[in-house]
């Protein structure tokens, strides 16, 4: 199968995406200028500061050529990834429900942190085992993840909070440990921390971020677990 | 545009103002929000509040009040 890898000005995760992607499969970069999704199958939104982040974070790279096939990609069931700043992105473009703030301690942080899986029975959660818990990098400022109670309630009951942080992890003050979101259809997920940082035992800290980009491949492929 | 947090919604750096503000000896704030100020020349100004819908603002958590000032610039 085939990853699409979107690349924004400003963006600097999508090399590791890039590698991650094709730990599990084919991978092609995608430039923010470009309408052509080149036959991906399944689109990675990485980290980084699109556009500088001017305005708010994402608010810009939203209404890029690239995201506008992202978008109708993502409407026609397409699977899309978006990962810190491609969350923020997917937020933005209203994807993804709620939106990323300023963490609460008004730092960067960069630390390693535990998610726990709620449901791996997802697109981006199959190859994980039940109960599973992830270490996974996490890097930002803006990750305090917020959805209106409301919104919250109705995204609880439709089994749309797919990842949390584990107890004592949530650095950033994400409302209900919340670390990782996916839309109602279950085609577009979201997460703050790395997996792509994730891949290599030597480098990551562990490789469990291939969980996420392996779960894709069988969920493209087809494969139901 | 005056773009504000939305009440209710934690403002870390309205807080982190508040708590440095009496230390400077400037007692009695209350309340500190910051927000962000978009100044523009516009040909028509009903364009502005679609600009804040898409764009300048995120209205989940962002709340913007448009004022026109006739003539400046």
């Amino acid at each position: 199968m085939k990853f699409g890898v979107l690349q924004f000005p400003g963006s600097c995760d999508e090399v590791d995406a890039l590698g991650a992607a094709r730990r599990v499969g084919d991978a092609e970069l995608i430039w923010h200028g470009e309408r052509d999704l080149k036959d991906a199958e399944a689109i990675v939104v990485p980290g980084g500061f699109s556009y500088g982040d001017y305005l708010r974070a994402g608010a810009i790279a939203r209404f890029s050529p690239a995201m506008e096939s992202v978008i109708a990609f993502a409407n026609d069931g397409g699977l899309v990834l978006g990962i810190c700043n491609g969350f923020q992105v997917l937020c933005e473009a209203r994807l993804l429900p709620g939106a990323l703030l300023a963490n609460t301690n008004l730092r960067f942080t960069s630390r390693q942190v535990d998610l726990d899986v709620v449901r791996c029975d997802t697109a981006f959660t199959r190859a994980c085992e039940p109960g599973r818990r992830l270490s996974i990098p996490a890097k930002h400022a803006w990750g305090r993840y917020y959805a209106e109670a409301e919104s919250l309630a109705a995204m609880q009951d439709s089994g749309q909070v797919v990842l949390r942080y584990g107890p004592g992890e949530n650095f950033n003050g994400s409302v209900g440990d919340i670390a990782g979101v996916c839309n109602e259809r279950g085609n577009v997920f979201g997460l703050m921390p790395h997996p792509e940082h994730a891949v290599d035992e030597l480098v990551g800290g562990s490789a469990d971020g291939l969980e996420i980009f392996e779960s894709m491949r069988l969920a493209v492929e087809g494969v139901r677990v | 545009m005056l773009i504000r947090p939305k009440a209710g919604i934690l403002d870390p750096q309205g807080v982190a103002v508040e708590r440095a503000l009496p230390a400077l000896g400037f007692a009695g704030v209350a309340n500190v929000h910051v927000g962000r100020l978009v100044e523009l020349d516009v040909e028509d100004p009903s364009q502005l509040e679609p600009m804040c819908e898409k764009l300048l603002a995120n209205p989940l958590v962002e709340d913007y009040e448009v004022q026109l000032l006739d003539g400046s610039g």
